[in-house]
């Protein structure tokens, strides 16, 4: 247990300040990350949200340091308790990942090897982190996978992952990333791909772990409402940038950029039943052929000419940054 | 057609025109043994073939003009029922009657007519659309084929249903890969709707798209339905887009419907532990930092399923009866039924738990 700090004095988990990755293309530059800042501290949940194609998965993978060829990090920083892990060399990245920092893949099969049983994975794991007997390491792995709700885990250690369902598949990922309570886990739509009533189990146990662990927690999703009941803080994401950034009860309930809003209307349950929903015109643009100035301009209610011009990240209200130069401030109730 | 109906009226369910009565409908995939494993049977093995039943005797009547939202986790036979009602799958059991009549007794013309009325929209747009033809061949192919358009309109009736689906007719030369998600689903609803059915089966049909893209493709469905009197299985994981767009909502669990009730009832009254389990365990974006409660455990394997009420090993308040008798499906309120039964019980009656 660490002696209480004034929250002010404690260092964040993670401080990520204008980062940008960048695909190498033969048909041109990506600029799948561009100039995207956010802080994560103790305990806290961030969601990182946006549609596909919007950088929330390479923003994710960027942290881990794990994007490959054509793409390279080309700029900003990464802190992780004080230390850029743009700058880390290989091995230390290497000694972090698994141990302080772990990631939760979408599809569980890409921590999970199909060939070997998972006491083995879960051991070998620990082992490959710390100085730790079999025993002892078997131990572990077994409280860990009761800690996610795995019923009669002596047994389930014994099994191979195809013999588990998807959701429990994905129960053994999260265990396996939980092994070492790492500090970090950046979770990249880890129940996308699940039923609700499984996908509601798994949000329970992760939201017991931030709170019981201190463990900080970047969830990338493209669902709002599963962030709305998880996260602390939203950053909301749209071609590479982050458009807008603050408190989930802010952002959801007064959202400033104009994609935010809109996203939010064309949720089912926000609109009345039968009735057209609203919707955002147009889709997504290709990031190699970006307009000038705000990427979104072309399906923007309020776009001017103004938007031509790249508009700054800004703290619009307090600790609730938008990305626009015209924000709904009136739903925040402040005039224009 | 015979008679003309004007935009859903608000007339009583039984008056309304059947479009599609389901009826004790059952459908069973075996696992066939192999040689060898015939063998080893012969020899006592205990090797059985294994059936799985994915729909078991399900009744559902779907009215002209009405969205039916069909509901359920993976594996719960949603899809196959689906499947059967669109006509693309035969049921082991049951009929299906299309206004009235068994579709299977149907020859010739008329059994052309009944398939070609009942079109189905899938959830992949990219695995249903072939890569090799362009947009205007998949879109016209089959209006060509059966005589609802000739070879000298062709051009004028593609572009007529790209329109109509919200595409930009001077991109029929293209091919499916040169679109994005949701133009694709655009494409697939145009296919369909290029033979002029009446009843569309969506099967997730926009589940792998964008929040923004997705409420485009929803409200095409509905303008469409406006429009053209169209009738709607709707099927779904997702109880917000079928609370949406429903009428009347059905739920399934392990091939059985275990609820059956107007949208509106169903989200505030819901009655079986299955269905108000599933509307607690859908996230809400007014949620703030909410504890999740949820039902435990998962679906259990549709090859062996649980005796009596399938829901039993998960439910909160199961007792002795549920795990030894199948419970039937009853009316509970008009128009709202479950398969509880809790409902037998004297202080329940018909109240949700």
């Amino acid at each position: 247990m660490q002696p209480t700090i004034p929250a002010s004095a404690a260092p964040p988990t993670l401080q990520v300040r204008n980062l940008q990755t960048k695909f190498f293309t033969r048909a041109g530059v990506v600029p799948a990350v561009n100039d995207v800042s956010f802080t994560v501290s103790r305990g806290k949940v961030l969601g990182l949200v946006g549609e596909s194609g919007s950088g929330k998965t390479v923003t994710g993978f960027s942290i881990m340091r794990l994007v490959d060829d054509p793409g390279r990090i080309t700029g900003g920083e990464i802190l992780f308790n004080g230390q850029d892990l743009v700058k880390s060399s290989e091995d230390e990245m290497r000694q972090l990942r698994g141990n302080r920092i772990a990631m939760i893949f979408q599809d569980p099969m890409m921590t999970l090897n199909p060939v070997l049983r998972i006491d083995t994975q879960m051991i070998e794991t620990m082992q490959a982190h710390t100085n730790i007997s079999r025993e002892a390491a078997r131990q572990r792995a077994r409280d860990t996978l009761g800690m996610v709700g795995i019923p009669s885990p002596d047994e389930r250690l014994m099994a191979y992952p195809h013999q588990f369902s998807g959701g429990m598949r994905q129960r053994v990922a999260i265990a396996i990333a939980l092994l070492h309570e790492p500090e970090l886990i950046v979770a990249d739509e880890p129940t996308t791909a699940l039923d609700v009533t499984i996908q509601g189990q798994i949000l329970a146990e992760v939201q017991k772990l931030a709170a019981n662990t201190g463990t900080s927690i970047i969830w990338i999703t493209h669902d709002l409402s599963v962030v709305a009941g998880l996260a602390d803080d939203i950053a909301v994401m749209y071609a590479g940038e982050i458009a807008e950034y603050g408190a989930v009860a802010d952002v959801l309930d007064h959202p400033l950029h104009p994609y935010t809003n809109g996203l939010l209307g064309s949720v089912p349950s926000r609109n009345k039943r039968g009735e057209p929903l609203r919707q955002i015109p147009g889709t997504t643009p290709s990031l190699l052929r970006l307009p000038p100035g705000c990427p979104f301009q072309t399906r923007c209610p309020r776009a001017a000419d103004v938007c031509r011009q790249p508009p700054p990240m800004a703290e619009i209200l307090p600790a609730h940054e938008a990305r626009c130069f015209r924000p709904h401030l009136e739903n925040a109730g402040v005039a224009a | 057609m015979s008679e003309t109906m004007n935009a859903p009226a608000p007339v009583a369910a039984g008056k309304r025109e059947k479009m599609i009565e389901v009826v004790g409908v059952s459908r069973r995939f075996a696992k066939r043994l192999d040689f060898a494993g015939k063998l080893a049977a012969k020899l006592g093995a205990p090797i059985r073939e294994e059936v799985v039943h994915a729909v078991d005797k399900v009744d559902l009547t779907i009215h002209r003009g009405e969205v039916v939202g069909l509901v359920g986790e993976s594996g719960c036979g949603k899809s196959t029922l689906g499947r059967m009602v669109a006509g693309i799958l035969p049921p082991s059991d049951g009929s299906i009657l299309w206004k009235g009549q068994d579709r299977t007794g149907l020859h010739g013309k008329e059994a052309r007519a009944a398939t070609l009325q009942a079109q189905m929209i899938f959830q992949d747009p990219m695995s249903s659309l072939n890569p090799r033809l362009k947009v205007a061949e998949i879109i016209g192919e089959a209006p060509l084929f059966h005589g609802l358009t000739k070879r000298s309109e062709f051009g004028a009736y593609v572009d007529e249903q790209m329109r109509r689906a919200g595409l930009d007719p001077s991109y029929k030369s293209r091919y499916p890969h040169q679109f994005s998600g949701g133009q694709r689903q655009r494409i697939g609803i145009a296919r369909a709707l290029a033979v002029q059915p009446e009843f569309l089966v969506c099967d997730e049909s926009v589940a792998a798209l964008d929040v923004s893209i997705q409420a485009q493709i929803l409200n095409l469905f509905m303008k469409l339905r406006r429009e053209l009197n169209l009738t709607y299985l709707f099927i779904s994981h997702d109880l917000g887009v079928v609370e949406h767009l429903s009428d009347r909502v059905v739920i399934m669990y392990l091939g059985r419907v275990v609820e059956e009730a107007p949208t509106e009832t169903v989200f505030a009254r819901a009655n079986h532990p299955y269905t108000q389990s599933l509307l607690g365990a859908v996230p809400r974006i007014e949620a703030r930092k909410k504890a999740f409660v949820t039902v435990q455990g998962e679906i259990p394997s549709p090859l062996n399923p649980p005796a009596g009420c399938h829901f039993h090993p998960r439910c909160p308040h199961a007792f002795d009866r549920c795990r030894v008798e199948v419970p039937a499906l009853k009316e509970v309120a008009p128009g709202h039924k479950s398969r509880c039964h809790l409902n037998d019980l004297p202080n329940h009656g018909g109240q949700p738990v």
